[in-house]
């Protein structure tokens, strides 16, 4: 019996050591190194796999979920977002800028009579749950392109309304995904116009890959050659402060 | 070269290699997946389910101040090891999997994602080579595929009452593999490695984009991640049979032939 037991403290204490071994490995140099090269493979294997315009399944009327949960911020502080939502978003604009011939500065009331599109999708929080709705926006491609998106921009960054301990809240995306028939910027959920906690009045949607990817409270979107000069450097919010990987399509 | 004595070689080369590659890539597999998991402990079934929707298992602190794990109605305390346990310093965490269960051993969803995928990646490329190198040297057809005599319920039941009586093959009979095990080997091999490998790539919703038929054969991303933690529970499940078992029938030369591929063989006994 003893010897069972020593030999089950033996196998814990294996757990323990290897459990240790890893903690101690994952911030080296060599275990970072390994950890983007994994995630660059995984990006570069499914860019090589998957067609550029394959669409994320969308599903019927009758897969929606009853409640659609919101996650991160749920009603962004800042005295500027509260004037905008006191006036219904009327003032609100949607900056687009950096690497385009002509920037703009686009309202709700533009956006909605753009062509629209409305897909039922499912959206995937990096924690593991998932929750199905139906969007409604126009697609992100024929905007950048109207606004002359320059052949130098490798990269789409949106910027938000919404702050974690005033650090802003932003995201990137490559030029597949921005021009991806699916890409489209939501003003409705279900059918009623996106509420606060969903990301109000305007929210990403790249239905290719995770939830922290489908930024909320846009308020400019900015065409860019690198990600270095932006925020933290890393592409995200979440990027930046807690290493989530920048390709979110796993 | 042969050592002297009565050995037989028993394990080729990519056999070796893949078992011990594979020891290290599944254990941090299943580690950093508990963490992962602990980012929201709710298992669900069908295409959604998030917070308010009903889910069939789940593990977490309980108002009275202790933990549970909840598989649909029957609750089963699990006070001190899953949803209330104390960490490294001492301090009470509502987590669902415990610090010594999980790769990090501090909360990180993020950190643990870039474990489980560096890993993901040694068990494709790992698993592909081995399925190839045993294709073209035969191990599975010569070792482990299961003879029609094998196969017979007389025979399965005599391996049964065997290893209940933890009375194992000697003499040659100990070179090859017995029935049940291997059943159990063609069953990792064959069926939980891939189906971890196949849910695993249903809740890329990248993935769903490249090939929506997986998430149809599974019912959906929710089912799929239900399928994954059970497939993995059943890896958990294989690692502690197999580990008794090498315990049970000689860890010396059962170990040594996994490193060397020798097995020496001991003169049958009545």
């Amino acid at each position: 019996m003893s010897n069972l037991v020593s030999r089950r403290s033996a196998l814990v204490a294996g757990g323990g050591l290897m459990l240790a071994g890893c903690d101690r490995i994952a911030p080296t140099r060599p275990a970072r190194k390994a950890f983007l090269g994994a995630e660059s493979l995984t990006y570069r294997v499914n860019r090589l796999i998957t067609p550029r315009n394959a669409l994320a399944p969308e599903f019927s009327g009758g897969d929606v979920s009853p409640i659609f949960r919101s996650n991160g911020t749920a009603h962004p502080g800042s005295p500027d977002y509260a004037r905008l939502l006191a006036d219904n978003f009327a003032s609100w604009r949607l900056r687009i800028g950096g690497l385009v011939a002509k920037p703009l500065a686009i309202s709700l009331d533009q956006l909605k009579a753009l062509p629209q599109r409305t897909q039922i999708t499912r959206h995937d929080c990096v924690e593991g749950w998932s929750a199905i709705g139906r969007w409604t926006g126009p697609v992100l491609g024929p905007i950048l392109q109207f606004a002359g998106l320059s052949s130098a921009a490798r990269f789409i960054v949106f910027h938000c309304h919404d702050d974690f301990g005033g650090t802003a809240y932003y995201e990137s995306i490559d030029l597949v995904d921005a021009f991806h028939p699916q890409t489209i910027l939501a003003w409705a959920l279900n059918g009623q116009a996106l509420p606060v906690p969903n990301g109000a009045p305007l929210r990403l949607r790249v239905e290719r890959q995770l939830g922290y990817k489908q930024a909320k409270y846009l308020r400019a979107i900015e065409a860019v050659a690198s990600l270095d000069q932006i925020g933290g450097g890393k592409g995200g919010y979440w990027e930046d402060v807690a290493d989530y990987a920048w390709y979110a399509g796993i | 070269m042969r050592p002297s004595g009565n050995w037989t070689y028993r394990h080729r080369w990519p056999t070796r290699l893949w078992h011990w590659l594979n020891a290290l890539t599944i254990f941090i597999l299943l580690m950093s997946g508990l963490m992962i998991f602990n980012a929201h402990p709710h298992l669900y079934w069908g295409k959604y389910g998030a917070n308010f929707d009903p889910s069939w298992l789940g593990i977490g602190p309980t108002p009275q101040g202790g933990g549970e794990l909840r598989v649909f109605q029957a609750h089963v305390p699990t006070t001190g090891v899953l949803g209330h346990w104390k960490d490294q310093h001492g301090h009470i965490q509502t987590r669902a999997f415990p610090y010594w269960a999980t790769i990090p051993g501090r909360y990180s969803l993020a950190g643990a994602r870039r474990w489980h995928f560096l890993f993901a990646w040694v068990l494709i490329l790992g698993g592909t080579a081995f399925f190839i190198a045993s294709l073209i040297n035969r191990h599975f057809s010569r070792d482990l595929k299961p003879t029609r005599a094998e196969l017979s319920p007389g025979h399965l039941w005599q391996d049964i009452k065997d290893h209940a009586r933890l009375r194992f093959p000697q003499g040659e009979a100990a070179a090859r593999y017995n029935p049940l095990q291997k059943l159990a080997y063609v069953g990792v091999i064959f069926f939980l490695i891939p189906m971890m490998i196949g849910t695993g790539l249903a809740m890329s919703p990248a993935f769903n984009a490249t090939f929506p038929q997986l998430l149809l054969l599974f019912g959906g991303r929710q089912s799929a991640r239900s399928i994954h933690f059970l497939c993995a529970m059943g890896l958990l499940a294989f690692i502690l049979v197999h580990l008794i078992m090498v315990l049970l029938a000689g860890p010396i030369r059962e170990i040594r032939s996994m490193v060397t591929g020798w097995f020496r063989i001991r003169e049958a006994r009545r």
